[in-house]
Order: C-alpha cells, then structure tokens, then sequence
C-alpha cells in the first residue's frame, strides 16, 4: 500500500517535472529569451490575482529534488525581490536549500535569506547550524562567506553566535577571512550595541594585521564602532602609512580620512607664523631616534614631527589614483594637515577630476570653491579650467561661476568680465541671473572695476529678458548703496524702467531705492508712489511691503506731495490679507503720523527710517563651508550631517610622540639581506641625479623607521605591490605563497633566447651614434600603419641613462658567458652599483655594512636602512630581480666559531637565501661577529683559505669591534655546487682561527619560478639517469600541503611551483653556479606515504637533497 | 556606508531595489522625484539630496538613475565614484547599460551587486575579479545553461581576491598572445568668435587590450614623458618606477582596461585642428535667421580629419531649418532643437560648408545668444600632443607577445562660441 503510494506519487513528480521542463524548453525555443527574462516575464504575465498561485508554484519547485528546478525558482524569486515585491511566505521553502551543493543556489538562497531574516526570525534559526558548520572548513572562501551571511542577517538571538565566529575568524589564517570578520563587526554593531567594548577588543586585534587586505575594513570598523578610540591607532600609525599605498583603493578612502582626524588631534599645526621647513634636515629624521633628538636641539620656531611628514609623504602618490574618492581625500589631507606652501600639489589632481563624470565634478568643484576662497593662488594659474560650456549641467555652471568669483583679482579681472559677458548672454536663464550677481560681486570686490561694471549692469537693464533686468536691479541696488552720490541718474533709468518689470524682487528693489533716496530724486518719487498706489491691492507682499516703506520715507521727507498718497496706501495695507503687511502698516502709522499718545517716538522717525545703512556686503555662498572637513556629505550639503566627526584644532602641545614608537625586536633574528647592503652605497653615493629619486628614497627611509625591526616585512609593502610581502606569503596558504612566486616570476628575459640575443647586439651597437636614426625609422614605421608592431629594440639616448638592464647584459656577455638568463639579473644589480662608482674601487662597498653595533637603537639604524634600501632596489632596478627573492624564509644559524676557540671572538652565519650580489654563482652568507671578550678587537679579516683556488668573495676588514658588539657582515662563497666546506681564516690582529663552511645542499640552490606546464615539460627532459625518486614517509603533522612545503623549504632554496592537483607538490630551483635545473616533485599516497622525484642533471646533488627532504618530511 | 540602491528609470519607474543592510522602504524616492520635477532635465538633478532621515546620492548614466540611499556621513566622492563602478560592471558585462538589459538580467546584476559590496562597504570591484566569480552570460551560455540546468556562477572561487594582484586572475591562457594599445588624445578647447582660442588643453588616455598568457610583466615607455604633465594610473601600475624612470612598469589586468590618463602639460601651445567660419544671425523682423558655416582645415600634422560632424543647440524659437549643405548631411530635431551636421571626412580642397535659412516662432523675441557649435572629430594615427610610444618589454614569460600602439586624436569638449 505504502509502496505504492509512494510510486505513484514519485511518478506524478516526474510528470510534473518533465512538464515543467518541456515548458522552459519551449519558452527558449519559442523566445530565444534568456533565462532571467523568462522568469520575468513569467512574473510579468501572471496577474495580481494568481500571484499566490504562482507562489505555490514556485513552493513546489523549490521541494522539488532536481537542482535546475530548484535554481530557476530560486531565479524567480531574486526576480521579485528586485522588484521590490514580497515573496516571504516562500522563506520555510527556501531555507532548506541552504545547505545545497549548488554554489549558484546557494548565493541565492542567501540573497533571500539576508533580505527576509530579519521578518522571520524563528525560521531564520533554522540556517544557522549550516553556517556554524562552514566556518570550520578548510577552504577560507566557504568560511569567509560563512561569516558574512551569518552576520548579515540581523536576528538579535544569534548575537552571542556572531561574536564568537568573529572572533575566531578574527585570528583566522587567511587574511581574506579577517577581512571578512571585520565588516561583520559593523554589522553586529549595528544589531546590538552593547557588544561594543567586546568587539574594540577585537579591533584592536585586527588593527595589528600586516594585511594590506584587511587593513580597510578594519579601521571602517574602526570609524563606525570606536571613532573616539584614538589611542588605539597609536602603535599602528606608521604601519597604516606605510601599507596604504597598497591598499584597496575603497579602504584608502577610509584611512586616509581617519588618519586626518588622528594627525589634527597628534601633530602641532604647521600653519604657524614664521615656521621654517627645511625638508633636508627633515628627511633625516626618519633613519633613527638618535638622529630625531639632534634634530630636537637646535632650536627652530616650529619643527614637523616626522611622523605628520611620513602620512603626507605616503599619502602624496596616491594623488595619481585614477579612483576620484581616492584622490579627493588625499586633497582634503593636504588641505587639513599641510604647511600651506604644500597644499598646491593637489591642485593638479583636482584639475584633473573635472573631466569626470557629471557628478563627480559638482562635488570636485564644490570642495574647490571653498578652498578656493581661503586660497586664490592655489587655483588661479588653472582659471581657464573653470570657464563655462553651454552644455555644463546649471549645477556646474553656477559653481564654476563661484569658483571664477572667488578668483578674480585685479590683475584677470578684465579676462573673467569679458567671460562673464559671454554668460550673460546664455539662454541658460538661471545661469545669466547667476553671471549678474557674480559681476556684482566682483565690482565690490575690486574697487578699480566697480564702475565698469555698474555701467555694464546698467546695459543690461534694456535686456529683452525679464529674469536678467530683474538681477541686474537687484545688484545694482546692492552695488548703489556703497557709493550713492555718483549715481542719480542711474536711479532715474530705473525709474524709467519701472514699469516694464514685473519680477517682484525687482520691483521691490527700486521701491527701495527710491525711498532710500528720495531726496536725489525728489521729482521721480513721488509719481512712482503715485503710480503704485494704483496697483497696490495685486502686487506682491514683498513689493507691497516695500511701498509702505517708499511711503512713509517719502512723508517724512516731502510730506506737502505725499500725504494723500500716503495715508491712502496705509488704509490699503491696514486692511491687507498679509498680516505682515497690516502690522507693517500700524508701526508705520504710529511711527510716522503724529499723535498725542505716541509722540516719543515720532521725533526719532525720520533718524529710524533714514538712517545711513551700511552697504550689504556680496560673499560667496561658501563662505562658511569651511567649518566642516573637505570632501564630506557635510560640506557637500552644508548642513551637520548624522555621524560627522568634527574635526578637531590643532593641540597647542603635541601629545606624546614617543606613543607610536613599536617595540624593536633583536635585529639578529631577521636576516638582513645583502641587497639592502649594496643600495645603501647608492644612496650615499646619490646613484641616482634625478631629485625625484632622493624622494623615492626618502619614502622608503620612512618606512625603514616605522617598523625598523621587521625589515623584510616593512620594506616590502612599501614598495609597489608587484613585489610580494614576504611575511603575508608565509603564513598564508600555500596558495598565496605560490601568487607570489608568479607575480614576481619577472625574473625572465623578455622573449625567447633568440631574441634576447638580438637585443644584445643591438645594445651592443647602441653606443654607436649613427644607429641612433634607425629605433625612429622603427616607429614611424608603426605610425604608419596605425597597429603596427612597437619597435621593440629601439634604445634612445634617454634609456641609456636608465638602463640598468643594458649594463648588465654587455657585461654578462663579457665576463660569463655560460651564466644562465637569470644570473644576468643578479648580476645587473651589482653591476649597477660598480658601474655608479668605478673611480671608487669595489671593496668600499662593505665599507657601510660592518658599522660596529652597541646599542640596539643603532642596529635598527642600520637595518631599517638596510629595508628600506631594498625596497628602493626592487623598484629602481627592473622587475626581473624579483624571481630570486625566496618565497619562504627559515633562517637556521651555524656555529662558525665558537667564543671560547675564538678567545672571545665569536661568529655564526647562516645562508639569508639572497642572490648574491658580488658574483652570481657565488652563495651569500652572513656572517653575524660578536666580540664577547672584554677587550675590543681589531682587524678582523680573512685570511688564507683552503683549498687556494675557492672563490670568496671577503667582507671588509673591520677595523674595531668593541666588546659586547655585534656586527653582521656579507660575504659569497662559490662552492662550485659541491657541499665541500670551503675553509678560510678568520683573522684578528694577534690570531687566526681556522673555520668553516659546509653548506647544505638545499642551500646551494635558488628558487626559480615557472608554471606547472613548463615543470612538467622540464622534467620531462630530464629523466632515466637525472631522476631520482624514493619513497617516504611523512609525519602526520605534514599532511597539509602547507606544512610539506613548509618542510621543504626549509631545506632547500626552492620556488614553489602552483600545482592544480592537491596531492602533487612541485618545487623548481637551480642551482647556484652552474644554474642547472633541479625539481622536486611530491607526490602524497594514502598512509601518510609519499613518492619523492627529484629531476636533475646534478646527480649527486639529487640523492643527497632526497636525503635532507626525506628527514624533514619524517620529522614534524 | 550605502545602505540601499534603487534603479530608475527616466520616467521615474523604479525597477530594481537592493538592500545591503535593513530594508528602506521605496517611498524615500520620492524625495528624488520631488527633486527631479524640479529640475526639469534630468543632468540638472542635484547628485546629493537630504531627507529627513536620510540621504541620497544620484548618478545619472545611460537615461538611467542610480539612488543610493545613505545614513550617516560619507565622503559623497566615494558613493558617486562606486555607483559609476557598478553602471561600469554592467556596461562590461552586458554590453550596454540600459533598462532593458538590466531586466532581462536581473538575477547576474543580482548576484553582482551582492559581491561588489558588503554591509555597504565596497569588496570586491575589479571586474577580473567579479569575471571569476560570476560568469558574464552570452547568447551561447544561456542557452546551454537552459539545457544542461548549469549556471552562470563560477565553480572556482577567485584567487585575485586574495593576490596582492587582485586585478588580474590567475591560470590565463591565450594561444595568440597579443598586447595592444590605443593613446587616445582629447582636445578641449573653447574658441570665440573671431576664432581664436580661448582656453585649450589636451587630455588623453592610455587604453589598453592585453590578452596575455601566465602573468606578463610590461614595461612600457614613452619617446617624451616629459611632455605628461599631470597622471592617473590604473592601480597596477607601479609608481615608484613612473617617478624614477618615467616608464610604466605593470602586471596588466586580463582584457580591456584603462592603463593612464593624463594631461599634457599646459606650456605647450595645443594645435587646433580645424577652423571654423560661421554666422548665425537672426533678423529683428521677419521671424527668420540665417546659417552660414565653413570648416577647413588647420594644423592637422599632414593627416586626414574624419568623423567631423557638428551639433548646435538652438534657441527654442527656432521652429524649422532649411539649409543646404556642400557635404555630408544634416538633421535637425524639432523636440530637442538640436541640429546635427554629420560632415564625414574633411576635404581640403573642397571645404564642407553648410547654409541656409532658419524659420522662427511667430512673434518670438530675437534670441540674446547665438548657439554654440560644438565640433566632433577624428584623427587617426596621430597623437595631436606629440607623445610616442618608445618600447614596450614583457618579462616573466616566455613566448613573443604581438603587440600594437594605435594613436587617434579626437575632439573632446570642443566648442565655438558665435
């Protein structure tokens, strides 16, 4: 019975399926409609009266078992949200699908279910199992959108869940998850509260992150839970400047606009009277603390705190933004926070704005209209920018009119008059009327053209136009009353005029005038309160107001014409509909016309009505839009918008400066690498003529000296984002780590060997000057026929000077010819540096590096120069370089020679896994010398080595090493791709201590970075005899592909190659001197059992590199 | 930050609603349509209203309106410079931005603007980013997805998000690696009367289409940087490497993108391609006015000036023309009273010239002004500032890209004033 049942039913489903089906086919085939609009017009054609109908239909859709079912009803009711229709009575139907496999399904169902939880909060509960459920899986994405569909929809009951998912995702590997935690923030925020204190905890905690990623959404948190909690900025101050170059464009908006407010509360202003800025001593300031104390001695009216240089300084490219929010908040900064000889740099950029949309400009020009007001210079040389076109919204018009306004002065007077003429003529009328009261206003302004523009005004009064005569009787009066004498006549034209105008406050304003001065014209006035007694009762209330005010003037002043006319029209307006009018016309009554009772006041009526009245003065309607912060909703409305954050004065004292200082860390556990090293004889040797370049390096000192002591980590995000940061890759996943690997896999040379070898000779001939005709035959060939290829060799004189890339290639030619491509690179660098300083011989170079250290203050000198000297290399230096920096970092330090063996002199290095720089096939070591006795020693060099031939490259002798010092030194050593030790003496004037290195043989090699096809490729090359394989087994703590390569890359230098299998791992390297390939490939079985490949012509290399990776991946 | 957004059409149907935090009823629209009846055109709109409860910022793209709905205090750049992201993302995804096509759409636009924004906030904008996610749909797919019941959302969650990259997605494959890229330069410029110049600056733009395997890294310079005075760069560019060494440097977004705006510098004297003799004059009596407009050649660096054509709003009393013209037709719209000259190709022996008579409104006042023309033109391989593309590298991969600089000068903002 039941089976049967059950059947039969089943049956009819499938009917009604196929049905359904063969209906949709049909709408395609019938339509060729997609699918969206077939669920529209499904909704579209099926009435008022059978939508419930409908819905029951979508009901059973959605039960229904087939996904496509399930997805085209889901389709449908995204429909009718959008539409703004109500479809929650399908929410017990439609929940149920959240847990689908169907990812188009699923964001579906959590459209609805964020638009209709909060209506069906019961229901609503049933989800959230699923979501607890996906904030523990391993893929972050599931667990980022996990968190963001809990948190959005707003059921107070699940406040305590929210808190603990934001909490736990807050201290999330994956930067995209702490992302996502921080928005969720803002909304539990906003759901309840009183969470607050619990969640400033964990802001605080999310302000520390180094991600650039999350770094916006955090201080978004930031603004809307805590904005007063300025204290918790402090310590990331100067990490937030640093990374905001890197940042989404949308966050930068938001930090820069909470890092105004934080600079107005931190900094003294710099707007003082006499405050000298002297931007070279300033820029010292950044390398040391030590420094910044001298800088404090000498006695200067106002000194900039270096960390108010540092926010504008980061800030300042960002003006290149092509996001206009972007760079209007920069210009804002600026404006809030710069010596007033700064602030012009955005004018530029504002400029640049105006070519933007519609909308765009009116806020742009809006801001520039106040500033424009406080500032001329800054806008008058761009002037032309604001001229006019007729095809300007009105908007725009009027507000470039304001801005030309507030520009004009006695020298482009004459220019923006005869502009103006041409305004006055727009059929825009609102715009003409604009134009005249702008002419107005700079007539008062600038007294030499008053005249001028009066007559002008006066022209304009026999204009066909109403709406222009009218403005132009309104500005003239404003325009007579500053100077009456002169100007009779004028007010008898207007007089004249009178009665062709019919705009009230026109009429009004020579009612005014009249009565005003009355005595000038003592013949025209009284016919004008004649003629206007006849048309009292239809004209305006403005207008009628002014006439009882002509007429009281007129009694007192020539009371024998006037009487009549007088009392006539206060009877008129005692019986007025407009109480205004009737209680104008009792004071004037009481006021003018003498009685018994009243008589005190009526001595002093004519000294009340014709008093002298100061002229009114014309202002810009931006006057005081400066009291709110630029760029704002506030300023753009004028009117305190909800949430405006006043922007504070400036402190008379600065607060604390030493508050943003981070803890220093031991500079030995970082590894200072030796590229930093050489940069920093560039710098001092000013490498580079071009100033631009000193500012360069000014950026990356001031990153060196807010977080001196994670240099790779500061340096990195200060450069541009194309060069990784070492530290996000490791302790994101694999997947990260392996992104980086490829965006800086510009390690190659541009095309295949062929060309390269082209380019070369080119290069070569480049010297010669008559080649110099032939790059320009090259591109006007391409001119001509409009696509044609970019001449691809062309080397003008102007690459010459730059060309740190052709250096290097003719020298790579010379000395090395069987250097791989990528050594080249490695070499360019250090070529560039002998190149820059040929006169100086090559040993200076250590010269800088072995500064003797005592204080920990002064290594953070050292390093944080070190890291921000780096950051200059990789920017400066081509993109290829960046192919070499290692992927993953494990630093393990050897014992080079022990204090008691050393008679207190102690070494230990450890391979920093950077190219090095003297000579390509050599390995860089540092090496870290610590005197431990108690007496300082001197001299410290190498001496013999062993065997003779070895090729090291020595570091510096150094002179003096105090006692209780440290110093870190480089050197390279070719170990010629054998893990033979190279011997040496470590030398002191009295001793010599036999010592050496054994490397590894992981450490012989450097990662290379390529895709798994070419992987694949290569290893295909090298197979038979140069592959070696075995078996091993892992530790279970290695399962996790970021654990394997955690473990191998601690033993060998190698790039992690993406693999699209989850149980493959590819790592390439090569080897250092002879650059020969070396892949690894692991491949994960069942039971903790992997297979092992090595693929390299290096035989020997590859079984012992098999032994050093079978260990590590044993080991957990 | 945006609370809600409402689609309008130009009639003032509200056809698409999105909340990203509580629901704001429509009603708060009607503030907008207040607003709007004011204004009469729509560009005349104001972008930001108050209501008493909130605020609304407006942009106005293809006879569309994007409202969104904002609480509390926000720069209004950063609402105005998303909303226009968005009209982008559909103009990229769809092809055009239009009610239609926004309808017939509804569940991608759906899902995109899930993505684009969270709570508000902005998440994920860049379109190779969004691409990944959520497939743009063709005639092809949908039908196919019409068949098989698969859909438009992508299966692969995107890396971009999490790069340090996030405009370019990974594992891109091309088997013809090409890299093209047009300079693109606007002459802005007002003339007067007698035809000299009263205001002219050159704007261009770098667009660019590389469609590029792997993860290419561009280097691109320029014969004469320093002819850019002021620049504005797609965040792939690297700007340390434009301030020391004056070239791009960049990791390239996958497909069409904007690399750089810039302005050149003002020193220069800007050519001025064309010149124009006109009058327009309309007669005290008679209700009528008369036409007359030649356009030749000027400094046009020995190239052929296409595309000319000129529009001229008249005044409302203008009710009908009747000209002739030496080349090229014209209409003119009796609603807008727009005319519309579509001239083509300047010829220098044989100077376009348009004339004739133009009837007005009876008993109308002669109009104050003289319309303005506004002039649109076209010419290629020429980039009118002078600036030239010197070289462009690729590293980082390995195979020989083809590549392409186009130049083309156009008129921008480009008006006479009669």
């Amino acid at each position: 019975m039941d089976v049967g049942f059950s059947l039969r039913s089943e049956a009819a489903g499938v009917m009604r399926t196929a049905l359904v089906s063969a209906e949709n086919l049909q709408l395609t085939l019938k339509t060729e409609l997609s699918q969206e609009e077939q669920a529209l017009t499904h909704t579209n054609s099926s009435p008022k009266e059978t939508n419930k109908a409908g819905n029951e239909d979508l009901k059973e859709m959605l039960e229904s078992n087939k996904e496509s079912l399930k997805l085209e009803a889901m389709k449908r009711v995204v429909g009718l949200i959008a539409k703004g229709k109500n479809a929650s009575e399908l929410f017990p139907a439609v929940v149920k699908n959240v847990a689908s496999k169907n990812i188009e399904l699923k964001k579906l169902v959590y459209v609805y279910l964020v638009r209709y939880a909060e209506e069906q909060q019961d229901l609503a509960l049933l989800s959230i199992s699923t979501f607890q459920r996906a904030l523990k899986d391993p893929n972050q994405f599931i667990r980022a959108s996990a968190l963001r569909v809990l948190s959005s929809i707003r059921v107070p009951i699940i406040v305590p869940i929210m808190m603990l998912a934001i909490k736990e995702a807050a201290a999330d590997l994956s930067p995209y998850v702490r992302k996502t935690s921080a928005h969720a923030i803002q909304k539990l925020f906003s759901l309840d509260p009183d969470q607050k204190e619990q969640l400033i905890e964990v802001i605080e905690k999310l302000l520390k992150d180094k991600s650039t990623l999350v770094a916006g959404s955090v201080v978004m948190a930031f603004e809307e839970v805590c904005p007063d909690r300025i204290d918790l900025i402090h310590k990331n101050y100067r990490k937030l400047c640093n990374l905001l170059v890197d940042v989404e464009e949308w966050g930068q908006v938001v930090i820069i606009s909470m890092l105004t407010r934080y600079a107005r509360t931190q900094f003294t202003s710099p707007w003082k009277e006499g405050a000298v800025f002297d931007e070279n001593n300033e820029k010292t300031f950044y390398d040391s603390d030590s420094e910044e104390k001298k800088g404090q001695i000498e006695a200067k009216p106002y000194i900039m705190d270096p960390d108010h240089r540092l926010l504008l300084r980061n800030t300042k490219p960002l003006l290149q933004s092509r996001n206009t929010a972007v760079v209007m908040s920069v210009a804002q900064l600026y404006w809030h926070l710069a010596p007033k000889h700064e602030v012009s740099i955005v004018t530029k950029s504002l400029v640049r704005l105006l070519r933007s949309h519609r909308e765009v400009q009116y806020i742009v020009l809006q801001n520039i209209a106040t500033m424009s007001i406080q500032r001329k210079g800054m806008f008058e040389p761009f002037m032309k920018s604001f001229y006019v076109r007729s095809t300007d919204a009105t908007h725009i018009k009027t507000l470039k009119l304001e801005i030309l306004t507030n520009l004009a002065n006695e020298a482009n007077i004459s220019t923006i008059l005869r502009e103006f003429q041409t305004y006055v003529k727009s059929q825009d009328k609102a715009f003409a009327a604009a134009t005249i009261q702008a002419i107005g206003r700079c007539a008062t302004n600038i007294s030499e053209v008053t005249d001028t523009c009066l007559n002008g005004l006066v022209l304009l009064l026999s204009n066909r136009d109403e709406t222009v005569v009218a403005e132009s009787v309104v500005v003239i009066k404003k325009l007579l009353q500053t100077q009456p004498t002169q100007h009779s006549e004028i007010i008898k034209h207007m007089a004249k005029l009178f009665d062709n105008i019919t705009v009230p406050m026109a009429r009004a304003s020579i009612l005014w005038l009249m009565g005003e001065y009355c005595e000038r014209v003592p013949k025209i006035a009284p016919d004008v309160l004649r003629k206007m007694a006849k048309t009292f009762t239809i004209e305006e209330d403005i207008v009628k107001l002014q006439t009882v005010n002509l007429a009281a003037k007129l009694y007192l002043t020539n009371s024998k014409q006037t009487k009549l006319l007088t009392q006539y029209i206060l009877n008129l307006g005692k019986y007025d509909q407009n109480y205004d009018i009737r209680d104008r016309t009792r004071f004037i009554r009481q006021l003018i016309v003498p009685s018994e009772k009243n008589g005190a006041l009526n001595k002093y009526a004519r000294r009340i009505l014709l008093a002298p009245k100061p002229a009114p003065v014309l202002e810009s309607a931006f006057k005081d839009r400066d009291r709110y912060q630029l760029g704002t909703l506030s300023h753009s409305l004028n009117i305190k918008a909800t949430g405006y954050q006043e922007l504070s004065d400036w402190p008379a004292v600065a607060p604390d400066q030493s508050v943003r200082n981070v803890e220093v860390i031991e500079p030995v556990k970082e590894w200072a690498p030796l590229v930093g090293k050489a940069k920093q004889t560039k710098s001092d040797d000013k490498f580079y003529s071009d100033d631009e370049d000193e500012k360069e390096e000014e950026g990356s000192d001031s990153s060196g000296s807010e977080d001196s002591s994670s240099s790779s980590s500061s340096s990195s995000s200060s450069e541009e984002s194309g060069s990784e940061s070492e530290e996000e890759s490791s302790e994101e996943s694999e997947k990260t780590s392996s992104d980086s690997g490829k965006s800086s896999s510009g390690s190659e040379e541009s095309s295949s060997e062929s060309e390269s070898d082209k380019n070369k000779k080119k290069k070569k001939t480049k010297k010669a000057p008559q080649k110099k005709s032939k790059p320009t035959a090259a591109d006007s060939d391409s001119d001509e026929n409009g696509n044609g290829p970019v001449a691809h060799a062309s080397s003008s004189s102007a690459e010459t000077s730059s060309g740190s890339e052709t250096d290097s290639e003719d020298d790579s030619d010379s000395d090395s010819p069987t250097v791989q491509k990528k050594k080249s690179d490695v070499k360019s660098k250090a070529k560039v540096e002998v190149k820059s300083k040929r006169e100086v011989s090559l040993l200076d170079l250590d010269d800088f590096s072995p500064a003797p250290t005592n204080v920990p203050k002064s290594a953070v000198l050292s390093s944080s120069l070190l890291s921000d000297l780096e950051g200059l290399s990789l920017s400066n230096v081509s993109s290829t370089m960046q192919v070499t920096t290692p992927s993953f970092g494990p630093v393990k330090t050897y014992e080079l020679l022990h204090h008691m063996t050393g008679k207190g002199l102690s070494a230990k290095y450890h391979f920093p896994r950077q190219p090095c720089l003297y000579q390509p096939s050599m390995v860089a070591v540092q090496v870290i010398l610590t005197n431990g006795s108690d007496h300082s020693l001197e001299e410290i060099h190498i001496g013999d080595r062993n065997p003779a031939s070895l090729n090291i490259h020595c570091f510096n002798t150094i002179e003096r090493l105090e006692p209780e010092a440290s110093v870190t030194v480089s050197m390279g050593i070719d170990f010629s791709d054998s893990t033979q030790a190279a011997n040496f003496q470590l030398c002191t004037k009295e001793d010599q201590f036999n010592v050496s290195i054994q490397p590894a043989v992981g450490e012989l090699l450097m990662p290379s970075s390529m895709t798994e096809q070419d992987f694949c490729k290569e290893q295909g090359k090298l197979l038979g005899m140069n592959e070696t394989s075995g078996t091993i087994t892992m530790a279970t703590a290695n399962a996790s592909s970021q654990a394997i390569s955690k473990q191998v890359l601690s033993v060998a230098n190698v790039g992690v190659v993406s693999s699209s299998q989850n149980n493959f791992h590819r790592f390439a390297g090569q080897t250092v001197s002879s650059g020969a390939l070396v892949l690894v490939s692991l491949e994960v079985k069942e039971s903790s059992s992997a297979l092992l490949t090595i693929n390299t012509e290096k035989s020997v290399m590859a079984s012992m590199l098999l032994r050093d990776l079978k260990q590590a991946l044993a080991q957990a | 930050m945006i609370h809600s957004l409402f689609l309008i059409n130009h009639t003032g149907d509200i056809f698409l609603e999105k909340h990203w935090k509580s629901v704001i009823s429509r009603s708060v629209c009607d503030y907008f349509f207040e607003a709007k009846e004011k204004a009469v055109d729509p560009e005349n709109v104001p972008p930001v209203l108050q209501t008493p409860h909130h605020y609304l910022i407006t942009i106005y793209r293809g006879k569309l309106f994007f409202l969104s709905v904002i609480q509390t205090e926000v720069p209004p750049l950063f609402v105005i410079e998303f909303l226009h992201r968005v009209a982008d993302t559909f103009q990229d995804y769809f092809g055009e931005c239009s009610e239609v096509i926004i309808k017939d759409n509804v569940v991608t636009v759906y899902e995109l603007l899930e993505e684009m924004l969270d709570n508000g906030f902005p998440l994920a904008t860049e379109s190779n980013v969004l691409k990944e996610m959520i497939r743009p749909p063709t005639i092809l797919r949908s039908v196919v997805n019409t068949l098989t019941g698969s859909s438009n959302v992508g299966d692969t969650l995107p890396t971009g998000q999490l790069s340090n990259i996030p405009w370019r997605r990974a594992g891109v494959k091309y088997t013809n690696n090409e890299a093209y890229f047009d300079v693109i330069e606007e002459i802005d410029a007002i003339l007067d009367k007698s035809g000299t110049t009263v205001f002219a600056e050159i704007q261009g733009v770098i667009e660019a289409c590389v469609r590029l395997t792997g993860m290419p890294d561009l280097t691109l310079s320029f014969m004469n940087p320093r002819l850019l005075d002021d620049v504005s760069f797609h965040p792939c560019v690297r700007f340390k490497r434009w301030e020391s060494e004056r070239v791009l440097s960049f990791i390239p977004p996958d497909g069409n993108f904007t690399l750089m705006t810039y302005h050149v510098s003002s020193q220069n004297l800007v050519a001025i391609p064309v010149y124009v003799k006109q009058n327009i004059s309309f007669f005290e009596t008679g209700n009528c006015g008369r036409l007359d407009i030649t356009i030749g050649p000027k400094q046009t660096m020995g190239k052929t000036v296409e595309g000319l054509m000129v529009t001229v709003h008249m005044p409302k009393a203008v009710l009908s023309t009747n000209l002739t013209a030496s080349q090229g037709n014209y209409t003119y719209d009796l609603a807008t009273k727009v005319l519309v000259w579509d001239v083509g190709k300047l010829n220098p022996q044989k100077l376009p010239n348009l004339r004739g008579s133009l009837s007005m409104q009876a008993g109308a006042p002669k109009p104050e002004e003289n319309p303005s023309l506004n002039i649109d033109l076209k010419i290629q391989q020429l980039a009118i500032s002078g600036l030239k593309v010197s070289r462009l590298d690729m590293y980082g991969e390995k195979y020989k890209p083809f590549k392409g600089v186009k130049y083309v000068t156009k008129a921008g903002k480009f008006q006479v004033r009669t």
